[in-house]
């Protein structure tokens, strides 16, 4: 099992419901996000392109954030899902600064906090917060494995591509280009 | 010199008290994960949202202590699909904002200076009981006015029919969507409503004038569009700035601002003198044709190209993009469209455009929308008033269906020797000041008036007014009206509370119920709770108030088949003529242009900027600029500036600066700049309703320059008296503004 998301840009209209809607799911503090919306332009006026993005930690297939956690804390579980033990992190910071993506953060609790995939709604058969809120239905979530999940028909029809592939880190949200 | 009516700080009043939590009670659903989460504990209530108007219908989900936790869409909801949008989603927060209201507030003046103390409901409501009934007794009840916004407004609006009051207005006309219903009524004989029967989910070709769908989270719309976007559909988008859907677009034609009309009337053009219009349609159900074709004749697109600076040839090719599309193409109405003051002629134009394509009742144009027949619940019949809102038109805008906020404001205010006609203003759901521009007139009625009263969940700047202000409980705690608009299919929804209302705010119906027991008209509000209306209009069309709490939405089926024209079927349209009036006899009729014209705008003088204005996804109007999970999104608003621009003035990205406008109007805070290639060099744009002015509002104040308080040119509309809004030019203070008078 491999848990991947793919991002439709073409949809996406940077909303940020996938935020607000994270936020409010896994009681993320007031100010603090693990989700975010980026938005790219290019060119100059009037010959503009701009791309909406839909941000998270991309639970990487090689992440330097586990490798470089000392106490375990963060750690991989079913379908390659990346995440943090609370309770195990002494809040050290070396994930938050190994992250090409700057995913994580300092939780005020005192451990460091990102994304989780929802993999307690998963788990459940839901979809993660942001992918069952979005208006545009831009995001789709699902099992790489599964030659008929939506996320592996997505990459299968579509071009696609990863955030920093130079960083060697292979992650798993794909943008639907 | 000191007003009668200054202007109150509410602070330090008010706080919330603690707040009671209902009853839980759970709803059985198929679903597994439904039932899962009942089994954790989780209870589910039925709402429809009210941080917009397109009251999505959701589930409020609730813990087992009753504590509400996050709302969620409705998945038999034709107006969102189960999802909410962003502010729906973080609507909450307007449940949980510590800034609410939760208890009656009465002006009073201590040691020479005016304030708000605490009241009890009994003192508030009888103090405005009073208010009215002397008015009444003296001038009339036609002498108090209503302005609203939203379903609590429907309460008032039947306790002042009730009193014998048909002055009522609300801002969503004059200071919005008003001009494009007077445009396509003067066409096809019918506005266009809310929500839009827009077909976009079916449609090729999308066309877009200024209308920025994504950052207008008009929720099913932007569904639509997403899936229109899977389909392949071609979009055009006419929009100085080039916004989200811009992005997603064809064509992005980056228009000089206030020339539109030019382009509209060349595109005309193009689709007649290329034979491009949809000849069988306009034959059986328009009329004006021969005129329509001779007016726009010299409208070519080379005409259109000095004017607008799109080329001619893209302006061909995208007529012909139009016609290759039609009659699955819209181009459409937008909906806040009081811009220049020719509005209803620019809608008149848009109207006609797709007559020409034959949308209007087509797949992918326009669907024919039908709502559900739920009986009126048996009230005594009204009073009839001697003068209502239309009186105070002083036979100005012709072809105002609905009531004009300005003539109100207008009739407040004494002329010369002249008693001002409106005593007293009742004023609930709508900040005034952050919605209505000229914010000097409505000073002067508010000094003007006997007693001013005001009605909101939260200290909005409006209650700063006010003598009394009444503490509405928010969305999540009341009962309102079902909710019953029209679409492809008739439903239903349901609004009840999920909590008891907190501190000492109560439902709206409930605050008219009371005024009405006072003023006598207890008749009018024959229940001791409003629910037991619902349940007897339910019970009408065979269900109930129980079986609806199961469901939250009802979906009807249509009554007449005719989601769409069928091919050559009669149809007859509400004009006079009882066709499609592509020459519009009832404008001609009122003495204005019966075939729209362009003219040229006023532009920008030396140094100044066209201040643009629009909305982003994460909030509404001036209302959810408190909401702590939506200033967590967006916290601020930011001024768009072209790098050129910023060259010119040496300004650098995330700066702040004060505005100044065309008048000398300096804006009361600084806005941060945000330098971007997707602005135009000639214009500025920020996004509407931030920049409050209360301290109160502890998140929203001093965040962001307001736009209504830089608009103080208004251009009206002199078909129906909307206030076009966007003549108004803006250049930066580099430093704040008191400091250079000191200097
Ligand atoms: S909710 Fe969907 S459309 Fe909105 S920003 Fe997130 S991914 Fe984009
Ligand atoms: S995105 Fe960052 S935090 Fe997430 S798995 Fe990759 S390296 Fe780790
Ligand atoms: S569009 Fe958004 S804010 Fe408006 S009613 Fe729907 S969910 Fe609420």
């Amino acid at each position: 099992m491999r848990y991947a998301m793919a991002i439709d840009t073409k949809k996406c209209v940077g909303c940020s419901d996938c935020v607000v809607a994270c936020q409010l799911e896994n009681n993320v503090p007031s100010g603090y996000c693990r989700d975010w919306v980026t938005e790219t332009v290019h060119g100059s006026y009037p010959n503009i392109e701009m791309e909406l993005r839909s941000e998270r930690c991309n639970h990487c297939d090689n992440a330097p954030c586990v490798r470089c956690c000392p106490t375990g804390a963060s750690h991989i579980v079913e379908g390659g899902v990346v995440l943090v033990t609370p309770n195990m992190c002494i809040g050290c910071g070396a994930c938050i600064e190994s992250c090409p993506y700057d995913a994580r953060f300092s939780h005020p609790d005192g451990h460091v906090d990102k994304c989780t995939f929802c993999i307690h709604r998963v788990r459940k058969g839901l979809q993660p917060a942001c992918v069952s809120v979005c208006p545009t239905k831009c995001m789709y979530f699902g099992d790489l494995d599964d030659p008929s999940s939506e996320v592996s028909k997505m990459l299968r029809t579509r071009q696609y591509k990863v955030l920093a592939p130079e960083a060697g880190t292979k992650p798993q949200v794909y943008y639907l280009v | 010199m000191a007003s009668r009516r200054d202007f109150i700080k509410i602070s330090g009043l008010g706080l919330l008290g603690l707040g009671v939590t209902g009853g839980a009670w759970s709803v059985l659903r198929a679903s597994t994960a439904w039932e899962d989460l009942v089994a954790e504990g989780i209870r589910f209530s039925p709402t429809y949202c009210e941080v917009c108007f397109w009251k999505c219908a959701g589930w409020v989900y609730k813990n087992e202590k009753g504590d509400i936790q996050k709302v969620v869409g409705n998945d038999d909801d034709p107006h969102c699909n189960g999802r909410l949008c962003p502010r729906g989603t973080g609507g909450t927060g307007m449940y949980h904002d510590p800034d609410r209201l939760t208890t009656p507030l009465i002006r009073v003046t201590e040691n020479g200076k005016q304030t708000f103390r605490k009241a009890s409901w009994d003192e508030a409501l009888n103090w405005i009981a009073d208010k009215m009934k002397q008015t009444k007794e003296q001038y009339g009840p036609e002498s108090v006015a209503l302005f609203s916004h939203g379903t609590s407004g429907d309460h008032f609006e039947h306790l002042f029919k009730a009193f014998g009051s048909a002055t009522l207005a609300g801002p969503s006309y004059a200071q919005c969507r008003g001009p494009r219903d007077a445009g396509f009524k003067a066409t096809y004989g019918a506005g266009v409503g809310s929500p839009e029967p827009t077909d976009i989910r079916d449609t090729r070709c999308l066309v877009l004038i200024g209308s920025h769908i994504g950052e207008n989270m008009h929720n099913s719309q932007v569904q639509e569009m997403a899936e229109a976007i899977d389909k392949g559909v071609d979009i055009i988008t006419v929009d100085p700035r080039f916004s989200t859907v811009a992005g997603k677009s064809k064509h992005w034609l980056p228009i000089k601002p206030a020339t539109d009309l030019a382009l509209l009337l060349s595109w005309m053009h193009v689709l007649i003198y290329e034979n491009l219009y949809d000849k069988a349609y306009i034959e059986q159900y328009a009329t004006g044709f021969e005129q329509l074709k001779q007016h726009v004749r010299r409208f070519t697109p080379e005409w259109a190209y000095g004017i607008t600076t799109i080329q001619p040839d893209q302006i061909r090719a995208t007529a012909r993009l139009m016609a290759a599309a039609a009659p699955a193409v819209i181009v459409h109405p937008g909906r806040h469209v009081t811009w220049y003051g020719d509005d209803s002629q620019r809608s008149r134009a848009i109207a006609i455009l797709n007559a020409l394509l034959g949308a209007w009742g087509r797949r992918g144009g326009f669907f024919l929308k039908e709502k559900a027949s739920l009986p009126e619940y048996p009230y005594p019949p009204y009073p009839q008033p001697r003068w209502t809102w239309r009186d105070t038109l002083d036979g100005r805008y012709a072809l105002a269906d609905e009531a004009v906020t300005n003539t109100l404001i207008e009739a407040s205010i004494p002329k010369e020797g002249q008693a001002a006609r409106i005593k007293g203003w009742v004023i609930t759901g709508t900040n005034l000041p952050q919605a209505i521009p000229e914010k000097g007139k409505m000073l002067q009625a508010i000094d003007a008036l006997d007693f001013v009263v005001a009605i909101d969940t939260m200290p909005m700047e409006v209650t700063g007014f006010a003598d009394v202000v009444l503490p509405e409980c928010t969305f999540f705690e009341r009962y309102d009206n079902l909710r019953n608009a029209p679409f492809r299919e008739p439903s239903l929804a349901l609004r009840m509370p999920a909590a008891e209302p907190m501190g000492d705010s109560k439902p709206a119906w409930w605050m008219a119920k009371q005024l009405a027991e006072r003023l006598g008209l207890g008749a009018y509000f024959p229940y001791k709770d409003f629910s037991e209306v619902l349940d007897w209009q339910l019970k009408q069309i065979g269900s109930s108030l129980e079986e609806m709490k199961k469901t939250g939405v009802i979906r009807l089926p249509r009554k007449s088949d005719n989601l769409y024209i069928k091919e050559g079927e009669p149809m007859s349209f509400p004009t006079p003529s009882g066709k499609i009036e592509l020459y519009a006899s009832t404008m001609e009729q009122a003495g204005f242009d019966p075939l729209p014209n362009y003219i040229a705008h006023p532009e920008p003088p030396e140094g100044y900027y066209r201040l643009n204005y629009g909305r982003a996804p994460m909030h509404t109007f001036s209302r959810t600029a408190n909401n702590p999970n939506l200033t967590d999104l967006m916290s601020e608003n930011d001024l768009w500036v072209n790098p050129k621009v910023a060259r010119i003035w040496g300004l650098e990205n995330g700066q702040y600066v004060w505005l100044k406008n065309q008048d000398g109007m300096v804006s009361d805070f600084s806005i941060k700049v945000r330098i971007t290639e997707r602005i135009r060099w000639d214009s500025v744009y920020l996004v509407h309703g931030f920049g409050h002015n209360r301290k109160e509002l502890s998140r929203a104040f001093g965040k962001g320059v307001s736009d209504t308080q830089m608009i103080t040119a208004v251009r009206t509309d002199p078909v129906m008296g909307g206030t076009g809004m966007r003549g108004n030019f803006v250049t930066f203070l580099m430093q704040e503004p008191t400091k250079i008078k000191e200097s």
